[in-house]
């Protein structure tokens, strides 16, 4: 007999994208149900051990400022935090947080667990369920493990019912790893890859795509000799992630620097012959912003070194994962390669690195709501979307979490723009141009990188947060507050005026040149050797005031002008976004428009003229025929 | 695309009518003709009630020189053309003024527009019903036809060469910029300020080249150089007497380079005209003929324009049909000379001819000065010809020049950040900003660009 149990929304996976998306699932008010195939993986980083870096700790502030989970994890599970950049502008600071795996696993475990409305289960998942192009449930298999192990007697495969599915399997879809030639199933070392999953989302239509990604080998800490390395320490105080966290109270651990040498290149190069990639057994496409160690040194010949960054995978683990040389040689090989490395000549290996080889879905068939167009009701986030990095994926979740349960609520989507977050450019991205590649975020591919500052990122969207109903309101409140002091802070400034006698001696100290008349703070606050203590100084505002208010006055202040054009520009971006193409508008027939044009248009289905620009291969005078095309439907549709 | 940005064009046919006109449509289109006009009674654009004519001067805002006399006609949103501000501005100046006009508009802040782009702007501010509608796809389409073919063959040249190289070197030095902001720690070679400047500093000379080396912009700063040939006496001089004389218009005489060349500038329907007037034509007969046809040729080389004398009251002189010959390979304006007497001349069919048609034949008599007029129309049209509105090819030329000074203030502002020590985030600014003006060019922008340099220049890959 089927059992049948009814969810609102099911969550496929609880990774970084599943867990975001079934947290805001269930406080959005759905019964939600997450599954995974085994409970002790929930929120695994199966990578490196840490989180944020460039562009990526935006994307983790932007999940913080909307009521995600990731920022507060991270601060939870942190043994070393450090902002990076910190010699260049705020726009492009970065924090970076060295994470304990089995701490974050734990916190994120733990989140899901106190979470009402949230059932966590242990369950293989062998199909979606579809009725005339509406999701409908799912249909799994209870027994954990390998699907080549037949269910137990009396045990039978279950259906579970639900209006939404949010399919977040990451790098489990037909994983095949490989080590040297040898190559099996997995969807991480050690776990079992889902076949069957991958053909059934085949069988509703969706095409399918090959990726590849790696990672290196884990070293056993008593066998390194850390002390001819680099030592690499972190902030102090360490800097949160989040913007709830008030204090990091982790004890705090160092990373070690060490580099290859030509011997190490020449180990790799002798033994290509026995590499995967370089013997055209791997066909998936590989990330070149993270080539394997045999990529580096096959391509880059006049490098003569590569650095490693030894990193710790937690506090109470003897194991340092060695980031920069991940690899896929066989295991002899990985042995020989790591040994010719300074600091690690007695170096054991807890795990040899892999590559794996994945499936992943064209993300062009995706809406920007991550629903996909052939199937409503059914939502893919994460690594499945040709993505990589857990920070990408936890902000797919959220997106995919937020939309489903707008969608049962029969509300309007929730779409970002890419002036308003890097959450924006990521799925604009992928839903746009699709990728070849593993899709990391960079802040170059931001158009408006000065507004989309991590340390803004509240301003930017926590009020979209408190309005779907993630941000509760004491924290909307304390949010209004800061609000206020800014623009209070900010006022002040501009209103004050200081005479010569009072700031001179201090811009002499600073080094800067004298003025001749009474100057508003705000004035002097432009200056580059000038900082808020200095007009502060000068002219003390009654209240007090935090620091990070003090940022944002000093921020504004410095950046006025540039963040002045890029807002200008991102306004004129705006209103192209907001002329709208309306839903099953027809391409074909439009006079002018070139059968490839149209083809592109109607895969992708842009919501826009913006987005219909950015289509790769729509050309300026295309968007003008469409433009007009668009408004004839609406003058057509008002005479009627 | 962007439908919020202000457009200018000029909107009279092509041609050489006295009345011209540059149109402004858009929300900036008051304050940017207020930027470049000077009312005689000192009145603002912007408080000028809606449907009115002001009077005044078009002023360059960087030099406060005065470019023409005009009549400003000023249109305020909804009751206008395109259901935008507007501001239409009469010159009668001729074309060259007008371009000026229309250069400085777009230097003040306004877009050159697209083809059909103000009747698009009609049709979708709803001016226009359904079956205009369908007129201004069939423009739209046949322009951007037109304008794909010429940019197919102006792609093929050089010009395109030149443009891609320095797309790649901006890309190159974009990457470099950008790799420094999103791998801080990546073992990349960065570069010092130095050499950023010198990068910077060879992309902006590529630009000022490529710029200057434009045929609009070069005429414009240069003059028209313009070689008056023929064998002696057939009335050389008294041409250019009687064009200065006609046209009153000398700006200065400068001796020559060499003592054989004098240089004469005239202004011919506001396109200036630097005239090499060949030395034989003052030494007459004490020169060799054969020294004449030397010294003609060798002005003919350097010439944009050349006008070649003939006696129409003789018949066809040996040395005129080598002339004749010599000159197919150039833009000629055959001026036959002496109309006033009775005529033996017979202009044979020249290589020329079948290029350029029967316009580049001009009837006068310096002498009585008659048949000036038509001559001084017919330079015009020849230097213009290839740089109306109107021919796409010109279009897509103002275009790339417009699109090229763009780039050139981008890197000019990159250098001066770069003397600041600016951070890289503001840096890369002004270099996408020059990166998209390049693309426009050549029809592509994007990112992954910079992106697929980072790949392919670093090792990137902690």
């Amino acid at each position: 007999m089927n059992q049948s149990f009814d969810y609102d929304i099911i969550v496929i996976g609880a990774g970084h994208a599943g867990c975001e998306a079934a947290l805001a699932a269930a406080r959005m008010g759905f019964r939600t149900a997450i599954f995974t195939m085994s409970l002790d993986s929930i929120g695994q980083m199966s990578c490196n051990p840490a989180i944020g870096g460039l562009a990526k700790s935006h994307l983790v502030k932007e999940i913080d400022a909307l009521g995600g989970e990731m920022a507060k994890i991270t601060d939870l599970a942190g043994i070393q935090f450090k902002i990076l950049n910190k010699s260049k502008g705020p726009a492009v600071w970065a924090t970076r947080v060295q994470a304990d795996r089995a701490l974050y696993r734990r916190h994120m475990r733990r989140a899901l667990e106190v979470q009402a409305g949230l059932d966590i289960k242990q369950e293989r998942i062998e199909e979606i369920l579809i009725a005339r192009g509406n999701v409908r449930g799912i249909k799994t298999n209870p027994v954990p493990g390998h699907e080549s192990i037949p269910a137990h007697a009396g045990e039978e495969k279950r259906l579970y019912q639900a209006k939404a599915v949010i399919v977040a399997t990451g790098t489990f879809l037909n994983g095949l790893i490989h080590i040297g030639l040898e190559n099996f199933p997995a969807g991480r070392i050690g776990e079992p890859s889902s076949i069957h999953l991958s053909k059934s989302l085949n069988g509703l239509g969706l095409k399918i795509g090959r990726l590849k990604t790696g990672t290196p080998p884990r070293l056993d800490a008593k066998s390194i000799d850390f002390s001819v390395m680099q030592i690499q320490e972190g902030d102090v105080p360490p800097p949160p992630m989040s913007l709830f966290t008030e204090k990091i109270t982790n004890p705090q651990l160092p990373c070690y620097m060490t580099y290859t040498n030509a011997h190490t290149h020449q180990t790799i190069l002798d033994n290509l012959e026995h590499s995967p990639l370089y013997s055209g057994v791997i066909k998936g496409i590989g990330p070149r912003y993270c080539p394997s160690i045999e990529d580096k040194v096959v391509r880059f010949k006049e490098k003569i070194r590569h650095q490693i960054f030894l990193e710790p995978e937690g506090l109470d683990s003897d194991e340092y994962y060695a980031n920069g040389i991940s690899t896929s040689l066989p295991r002899d090989v990985q042995i020989k390669m790591v040994q010719s490395i300074k600091g690690l000549e007695g170096a054991k290996i807890n795990k040899y690195g892999y590559a794996i080889e994945y499936d992943f879905v064209y993300p062009p068939q995706l809406k920007p709501t991550l629903e996909t167009k052939i199937i409503e009701g059914l939502f893919l986030a994460g690594q499945i979307n040709g993505t990589s990095g857990y920070e990408e994926a936890a902000a797919q979740g959220l997106v995919a979490g937020i939309n489903a349960s707008l969608k049962l609520k029969n509300k309007g989507p929730f779409v970002l723009g890419r002036h308003e977050a890097y959450i924006g450019v990521l799925i604009d991205d992928l839903v746009t141009k699709g990728t070849q590649e593993p899709y990391r975020m960079f802040t170059s591919r931001a158009e408006y990188r000065l507004l989309l500052r991590q340390d803004n990122a509240d301003l930017r969207l926590l009020e979209k947060g408190h309005e779907l109903g993630l941000i509760n309101e004491q924290q909307h409140a304390s949010f209004l507050n800061k609000k206020a002091a800014i623009a209070s802070e900010l006022k002040r400034i501009k209103s004050t005026r200081v005479k010569p006698h009072v700031i001179n001696p201090i811009l002499n100290k600073l080094g800067g040149s004298p003025v001749k008349e009474d100057t508003s703070l705000d004035q002097l606050l432009k200056r580059p050797e000038v900082r808020y203590v200095n007009i502060a100084e000068a002219a003390p505002s009654g209240n007090s005031i935090s620091q990070d208010v003090i940022d944002q006055v000093e921020i504004q202040t410095k950046y006025t002008g540039y963040i002045r054009r890029q807002a200008e520009h991102a306004e004129k971006f705006r209103k192209v976004e907001e002329k709208i193409i309306p839903e099953g508008f027809v391409y074909k027939g439009i006079n002018g428009l070139s059968r490839e044009i149209v083809e592109k248009l109607e895969e992708v289905r842009p919501l826009n003229l913006g987005q219909a620009g950015r289509i790769p291969g729509v050309t300026p005078a295309a968007i003008s025929l469409l433009m007009i095309a668009v408004a004839k439907g609406q003058r057509h549709s008002e005479e009627k | 695309m962007h439908t919020e940005d202000t457009i200018a064009a000029i909107s009279t046919a092509p041609g050489h009518s006295g009345i011209g006109i540059v149109r402004l449509s858009g929300s900036d289109a008051l304050k940017i003709a207020e930027r470049i006009f000077l009312s005689a009674r000192q009145k603002k654009i912007r408080k000028t009630p809606s449907h009115r004519m002001l009077y005044g001067h078009i002023i360059d805002p960087a030099n406060k020189e005065t470019i023409d006399e005009v009549l400003v006609s000023v249109m305020k949103a909804p009751h206008t053309y395109t259901r935008e501000d507007m501001v239409e501005i009469n010159s009668h100046g001729g074309p060259v003024p007008m371009r000026r006009i229309l250069d400085l508009a777009l230097h003040a802040g306004a877009r050159l527009a697209e083809p059909g782009e103000f009747t698009q702007r009609a049709f979708l501010n709803g001016r226009l019903d359904l079956v205009q509608a369908e007129a201004v796809i069939d423009l739209i389409n046949a322009l951007t036809e037109q304008s794909r073919k010429t940019a197919l063959v102006q792609l093929k040249g050089g010009l395109s060469k030149k443009i891609q190289s320095i797309r790649e070197e901006l890309i190159d030095l974009a990457a470099f910029v950008e790799a420094y902001i999103d791998f801080p720690d990546e073992d990349i070679e960065s570069l010092s300020l130095n050499d950023m400047k010198k990068r910077a500093l060879n992309i902006q000379q590529a630009l000022q080249k490529l710029i200057e080396s434009s045929r609009y912009g070069m005429i414009l700063r240069e003059g028209l150089k313009t070689a008056i040939i023929g064998r002696p006496n057939v009335g050389k001089s008294s041409l250019l007497n009687a064009l200065l004389e006609h046209d009153r218009a000398i700006v200065t005489e400068v001796p020559g380079t060499t003592r054989d060349v004098i240089e004469e500038y005239l202004n011919i329907k506001g396109i200036p005209v630097r005239i090499m007037d060949t030395a034989g034509i003052r030494d007459g007969k004490d020169i060799a003929e054969k020294e004449g046809v030397k010294r003609s040729l060798k002005a003919m080389e350097d010439a944009d324009l050349v006008l070649l004398v003939l006696d129409g009251s003789s018949t066809l002189h040996t040395t005129d049909k080598e002339l004749i010959e010599k000159s197919g390979a150039k833009n000629t304006i055959v001026v036959i000379n002496k109309s006033d007497l009775p005529q033996k001349i017979n202009v044979p069919p020249h290589p020329l001819h079948g290029k350029a048609g029967e316009g580049t034949v001009v009837h006068i008599s310096a002498k009585h000065e008659t048949g000036l007029d038509e001559l001084q129309r017919t330079i015009a049209e020849t230097v213009l010809s290839h740089s109306t509105e109107g021919s796409a090819e010109v279009v897509t030329n103002t275009r790339h020049v417009y699109a090229l000074e763009k780039a050139l203030v981008s890197m000019e502002s990159f250098m001066t950040e770069v003397d600041k020590q600016t951070s890289p985030e503001f840096l890369s600014i002004e270099l996408r900003d020059a990166l998209d003006a390049i693309g426009d060019i050549i029809g592509i922008t994007t990112p992954d660009d910079i992106l697929n340099r980072i790949f392919s220049n670093f090792c990137i890959g902690k």
